[in-house]
């Protein structure tokens, strides 16, 4: 088994379109050099000097991955990774 | 061009006066592919600020899988400004992560005339378009 990972409509021009992907690895870390792996460029779309970007919100399941460890956080086969670019901005 | 009904002009404009001096914040979401902005999802600025809007992540979350589930997708995604006039700021042309949303901006720095305008925001280009507000069902 593997990680399932969903894309945002605007990475998918690096997963050839695909809404969602396979990875693996045993922590966030490791399944984005995974994704990087075989979709190169989008780890610099998620990661920036080693943490995880600000307005980009990653959950494993339903949990918001800055209250599990970051770009630590654990996960385990069967897990799925969603990937949401924060809706923000400001005058 | 961005073809939205009165009723929802109106709903957002409401949000964005009750919200004021807040900025407020949120989506409308139709059929995906079909470019009809039809159901008025208000969000929460877990912000609260009078310069920054951002969707709380979880609701955020419960957002995507929603429409998801109902094969829909973010057709307009609106914000207000609160002192300031409704152009993309340089933040909102940063983070402005949807290409083929439609980025309705509100103006409520004058109290009696709102402003309303639409833009395309794609790989930091903003492109104004203009706004057909129809009575009734967009077709």
């Amino acid at each position: 088994m593997a990680i399932e990972v969903s894309i945002p409509t605007i990475l998918r021009t690096y997963t050839d379109g695909a809404k969602s992907v396979e990875a693996t690895g045993a922590t966030l870390g490791a399944v984005i050099n995974d994704l990087e792996a075989h979709f190169p460029g989008i780890a610099d779309r998620l990661v920036d000097a080693g943490s995880l970007r600000r307005f980009v919100n990653i959950y494993i399941n339903d949990e918001d991955v800055r209250f599990l460890g970051g770009i630590d956080a654990e996960v385990a086969d069967g897990d799925n990774v969603t990937v949401l670019p924060a809706v923000a901005g400001g005058a | 061009m961005l073809t939205i009904a009165q009723t929802i002009v109106d709903a957002i404009v409401a949000h964005a006066r009750l919200d004021h001096p807040d900025e407020a914040c949120g989506v409308v979401a139709g059929p995906a592919g079909s470019d009809r902005p039809e159901r008025f999802i208000p969000m929460v600025n877990a912000a609260r600020s009078p310069t920054f809007y951002e969707f709380d992540s979880k609701d955020l979350l419960k957002l995507y899988r929603e429409m998801d589930s109902l094969d829909e997708e973010p057709v307009v995604i609106y914000h207000s400004h609160t002192a300031t006039q409704a152009y993309p700021s340089r933040t909102d042309i940063s983070y402005a992560s949807e290409p083929h949303a439609h980025y309705v901006l509100v103006s409520t720095a004058d109290e009696v005339d709102v402003e309303f305008r639409s833009f395309r925001i794609v790989d930091g280009e903003v492109t104004e378009e203009p706004v057909e507000i129809v009575t009734g069902e967009v077709e």
